[in-house]
């Protein structure tokens, strides 16, 4: 029965690499604006990041598939933003862009949780030590609080690549459900889920999708273990 | 140095409100915690912004609420060496010491970083990361880090406090050895007479945000006698030790002490209670202790319910403490010749 399972189709391998691809950038992209937005919330002294933790967690409490419905409504063609785009001959949905932007959005507050936490931990008077040796805000953002959060982002990075392969309800509303176009690997288990027959092949992909969330777990293990020797050096 | 201070703060329940003007290079802040020593040491660095007053340091304003001045920290060339010393834990000894270092422009570099390397002994550090430093070595690369950003005025937060009250005076040495080297003046932050009288000259002494005395350490020390059950502490440097009979001799201007604890060094800072030293009208056939000196009577003062006996011993000065009924027995007075008797074990070493 396992060998059977080796022989997946083509637009199931599609769906693999798409699903590595959506995935890998969605989480590449957000890692800046996830540390600015964590960098505000942490250490600025802004009235209203109450409101903006609440925006940028809200994601993590609404139905993935009302963030894609108002994803789409403002990236389609007749949405404030889609046209603007579609002016510039832009075109997001029902693309794999589509499907990066949803797990961006969805992903968000995951790197953004996990990288305020480690700011959080960072110890004030480093901060203010740097101050009174001559460093200006930028320069202890990348000399102090960066390397300290490196552990952190690692972590919610992780954690958003994972979030990001299992994405589903926005996805199929965003990007659509198009093999070997959109169709990531939660997507084709669904297809294969709805065709009778379908069973064996959903569970070979569920088997992958099992894979690949270990070694990113794995992974990520080894890095935090190796900057956790890095930091006491 | 001239800082120029008058500054008002509140934070919760507690109110910082004091004016003063220091020109000394080696100042001291003291009071009980909670005095608001360390509230005035933020406010002075730029890490803590005062509600009104102005800060001059030098004549340049740093802070001046009424125009609305208030240099950034990183720009008031202000040098701090907190109680924990703060190293970053990402980077390695050399690198900590040099952050503050490439941070000051060219033409303010005033301290070269292997003069430092070799007056605070970090050779041996160099290669080390954070974690594996104790506490004393902590302190001496905070130290260095923050001479080599070449402040204009190093402000010290308690900065033996976390230590080991043995290692605690060891680092002193190397402290005035750095800033007599290098002329940078300093505000030393402490609740501890002895330091203080150790490292500063002038004394600020706070009490519940408030500003209560401008002194020297010396008359602080005096004036903390009365309530201090340990009376006064003489604070005698000594030199050139030599070992007899199992006991150290040590020079003390033209005289020698005889002493329990010694050590290899050759210049040592001992502490001798006035309660240790004894007063005898004549030189007694023989005593059980080892130290007998003649002195002259240089000033008696009252003490509460004791009296203070400042010696002048051969140029050096000790001050003594009797009760007023041996004052008349001995017919203690200024000019008047006395024995002062000190036994071997009384010294304590600080350094």
């Amino acid at each position: 029965m396992f060998q059977a399972m080796i022989h997946f189709s083509p637009t199931d391998l599609q769906a693999m690499a798409l699903s590595a691809r959506v995935a890998f950038t969605a989480t590449l992209v957000s890692i800046p604006f996830g540390f600015a937005v964590s960098y505000v919330l942490v250490f600025s002294p802004l009235p209203g990041k109450t409101l903006l933790n609440g925006l940028v967690s809200l994601p993590l409490v609404l139905p993935p598939v009302v963030v894609g419905y108002l994803l789409l409504l403002s990236l389609g063609n007749h949405g404030w933003l889609g046209e603007w785009l579609a002016d510039m001959g832009i075109h997001i949905i029902f693309t794999w862009k589509a499907a990066v932007i949803a797990s961006m959005v969805i992903g968000f507050p995951l790197l953004v949780r996990s990288i305020s936490i480690g700011m959080e931990d960072i110890d004030d008077r480093l901060i203010q030590a740097s101050c009174t040796l001559g460093a200006r805000w930028y320069d202890t953002l990348f000399t102090v609080i960066l390397p300290l959060s490196a552990r952190a982002i690692v972590a919610g990075a992780t954690l958003m690549f994972a979030r990001s392969l299992g994405e589903f309800g926005a996805t199929i509303v965003l990007a659509g459900n198009i093999p070997g176009v959109t169709q990531t690997i939660p997507l084709a288990i669904f297809d294969y889920t709805s065709t009778p027959g379908g069973d064996r092949m959903a569970l070979g992909l569920c088997l992958v999708s099992i894979g690949l969330a270990l070694t990113v777990l794995v992974f990520n293990e080894g890095l935090i273990k190796r900057f956790r020797r890095g930091a006491h050096r | 140095m001239t800082l120029e201070v008058s500054l008002e703060k509140q934070l919760g329940d507690f109110a910082f409100a004091s004016e003063f003007s220091v020109q000394s290079r080696r100042v001291g802040v003291f009071g009980p915690s909670g005095s608001g020593k360390s509230t005035l040491m933020h406010m002075l660095a730029g890490l803590l912004k005062p509600d009104r007053g102005f800060i001059r340091l030098d004549g340049e304003i740093l802070f001046d609420g009424s125009s609305k001045v208030n240099r950034s920290s990183e720009k008031r060339r202000v040098g701090v060496v907190f109680q924990h010393a703060h190293l970053f834990p990402h980077m390695g000894v050399w690198r900590n010491l040099l952050y503050g270092y490439k941070r000051t422009p060219k033409q303010q570099r005033r301290v070269d970083p292997q003069s430092l390397v070799e007056v605070l002994n970090l050779g041996p550090l160099l290669d080390r990361g954070t974690g594996t430093l104790s506490g004393g070595e902590r302190q001496r690369v905070a130290l260095g880090r923050t001479v080599l950003s070449c402040p204009r005025l190093i402000l010290m937060d308690e900065p033996l406090n976390g230590l080991d009250e043995n290692l605690k005076y060891q680092i002193i040495p190397y402290l005035k050895k750095v800033f007599a080297e290098f002329e940078i003046p300093f505000m030393f932050i402490s609740h501890s007479l002895n330091e203080m009288r150790l490292m500063t000259d002038q004394v600020l002494e706070f009490a519940d945000g408030r500003l209560c005395a401008q002194t020297s350490a010396h008359r602080l020390a005096l004036h903390r006698m009365e309530t201090s059950q340990t009376g006064y502490m003489n604070l005698l440097e000594l030199r050139d030790p030599r070992p007899q009979n199992g006991l150290f001799v040590y020079r003390w201007g033209n005289q020698d002490f005889i002493l329990t604890a010694g050590g290899e060094a050759p210049i040592g800072m001992f502490e001798l209670s006035s309660r240790e030293i004894t007063l005898f009208k004549k030189h007694p056939e023989a005593t059980s202790a080892r130290n007998l000196l003649h002195c002259k009577v240089k000033k008696v003062f009252d003490v509460g319910n004791r009296v203070g006996v400042e010696l002048d011993c051969n140029g050096q000065h000790l001050v003594s403490q009797v009760v007023h009924d041996a004052v008349r027995d001995l017919g203690l007075q200024v000019g008047g010749e006395i024995i002062a008797v000190i036994k071997a074990s009384a010294f304590r070493r600080l350094y």
